[in-house]
């Protein structure tokens, strides 16, 4: 029932509406960090009507925080961290054309249904495997709030970085799917 | 009177945090392989032979397990006949603190509650650490350390219950505590329970519960066995690895009993991750 993908960015509405909750993709290409402290200044650039600063148009933020890179090394170790801390200020992106998030936990349903109104989709990566998902990571580089040290914005490039889709455009959720197979009551 | 260094303390505390950060103790790894051999549904089991292969990757190349390397928590038990000479015991545990998440570039995650301004420029590099210091008999210095990070403290809780609640309140509690985070802390779980005392000693004893190997025995049998009790509760749950739904959601509760007060009874759930990084050593 699970389908394995391969995934190039920017996404196109048709990328993400192929894809169903439980569905593992491998991305490459440009994604985008950015953790609390970030999303809330890009939602007050968007409030300001001013312009961000990356393309949001089929992009997909990562919510991530790495530890700083030994000499030599793109980036340090980099795996998710828990979304829900972005549910106030993700719906507002999406409306503006990002198309995917990777983090990791659940999302408020201000979230999912933005994915399914305008078509985006919900990406966990695994929690604690920073070391593994840091590899997967070409190069990357700071591109705005440098002051806010392991909250700032980074441009990454990734080769084969795996996720699973948590929530899809068709309002499935995998994290109740998964557990309401397994509950005893 | 034995002395020790203040300098020796730095260094044995920048090493176990730099050899923490991307080695999983062995507890930890064979609770994780034992998961993953018990582990029924094949999504959870892809995630579990990810997680450990992580762990491989860590140790081998020397990179933090984790992105989040937490907050530096330690529990020291300073013998009444020893010395530290050169400094103060909290300064030099700051010290090495620093010194380990500098040196082992680790990430600095300490910030101003309100305008979560990073604290390194201020304060140093992820300082201060949380010290929760006990003066026990002996000469020696006895350091407990645990890489804290904020997924699974953020799910944490506590709570005065009136004596009536019982045994199943702090189960329901519990129970209610591991549902309600579901793929938050990053499971599979170490659930920490402190019970008794008064609000903050059942704090600080969750907390403590989580230090203990994973797999070893409540030396209090009444413990042992409500540890029991709630670890198969909670494995009803079906929350699974990183919440993909599956039957090993807990590795273990630890519990930690203190007497109480006659019209309390405290109860707190501190929550720690599948990337358990603690370790013991004593100087
Ligand atoms: S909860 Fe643990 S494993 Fe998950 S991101 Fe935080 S520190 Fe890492």
């Amino acid at each position: 029932m699970s389908t394995t993908y391969n995934l190039t960015t920017p996404l196109s509405d048709e990328d993400v509406n192929k894809l169903k909750s439980g569905d593992i993709v491998y991305l490459s290409g440009t994604i985008f960090t950015a953790r609390d402290a970030a999303h809330k200044r890009l939602v007050d650039l968007l409030d300001a009507g001013k312009e961000l600063p990356f393309d949001i148009k089929g992009a997909i933020i990562y919510f991530v925080g790495p530890t700083p890179p030994k000499p030599g090394d793109p980036i340090g170790s980099a795996g998710p961290t828990t979304s829900y801390r972005m549910d106030s200020y993700s719906p507002r992106l999406i409306a503006e054309g990002l198309k995917g998030m990777i983090g990791k936990g659940k999302r408020n349903k201000d979230v999912t249904d933005a994915c399914q109104e305008h078509k985006a989709v919900y990406f966990g990566a695994t929690g604690g495997a920073g070391a593994l998902l840091g590899k997967q990571i070409v190069s990357a580089e700071v591109i705005a709030y440098e002051e806010l040290g392991p909250e700032a914005v980074r441009k990454l490039e990734v080769v084969d970085f795996p996720v699973t889709v948590v929530n899809d455009t068709y309002g499935a959720d995998l994290y109740k799917i998964g557990r309401a197979q397994y509950e005893v009551k | 009177m034995r002395e020790i260094a203040y300098e020796e303390i730095v260094k044995n505390v920048r090493d176990i945090i730099v050899y923490s950060a991307s080695n999983l103790p062995e507890d930890a790894l064979n609770a994780m392989k034992n998961a993953y051999e018990n582990e029924k549904s094949p999504v959870s089991k892809e995630v579990l032979k990810q997680l450990l292969e992580n762990a491989d990757i860590a140790s081998s190349e020397k990179r933090p397990l984790c992105q989040d390397t937490g907050l530096a928590v330690f529990f020291v038990k300073i013998g009444a006949d020893v010395k530290v000479v050169g400094g103060l015991l909290k300064d030099a545990i700051n010290e090495g603190t620093e010194k380990g998440y500098v040196e082992g570039y680790l990430r600095a995650s300490t910030c101003h509650p309100f305008t979560r301004a990073n604290n390194k420029d201020t304060v140093g590099y992820n300082l201060p650490a949380i010290i929760h210091l006990d003066i026990v008999e002996g000469d020696k210095i006895d350091i407990e350390y645990a890489a804290k990070g904020g997924g699974s403290e953020n799910v944490s809780r506590a709570r005065v219950f009136p004596p009536a609640a019982g045994k199943e309140g702090v189960i329901e509690y519990v129970k209610e505590c591991i549902s309600d985070a579901g793929p938050n802390p990053c499971p599979p779980l170490t659930v920490g329970v402190g019970i008794g005392g008064t609000f903050e000693k059942a704090v600080i004893s969750s907390k403590h519960a989580l230090f203990r190997d994973i797999g070893s025995k409540n030396e209090d049998p009444e413990m042992d066995e409500l540890e029991g009790v709630i670890l198969k509760e909670l494995n009803k749950l079906g929350i699974g690895t990183m919440g993909m739904g599956g039957t090993e959601t807990v590795l273990a509760v630890h519990i930690e009993s203190n007497p109480c007060h006659i019209a309390s009874l405290p109860v707190s759930v501190n929550v720690q991750c599948h990337s358990s990084r603690h370790t013991h050593i004593t100087l």
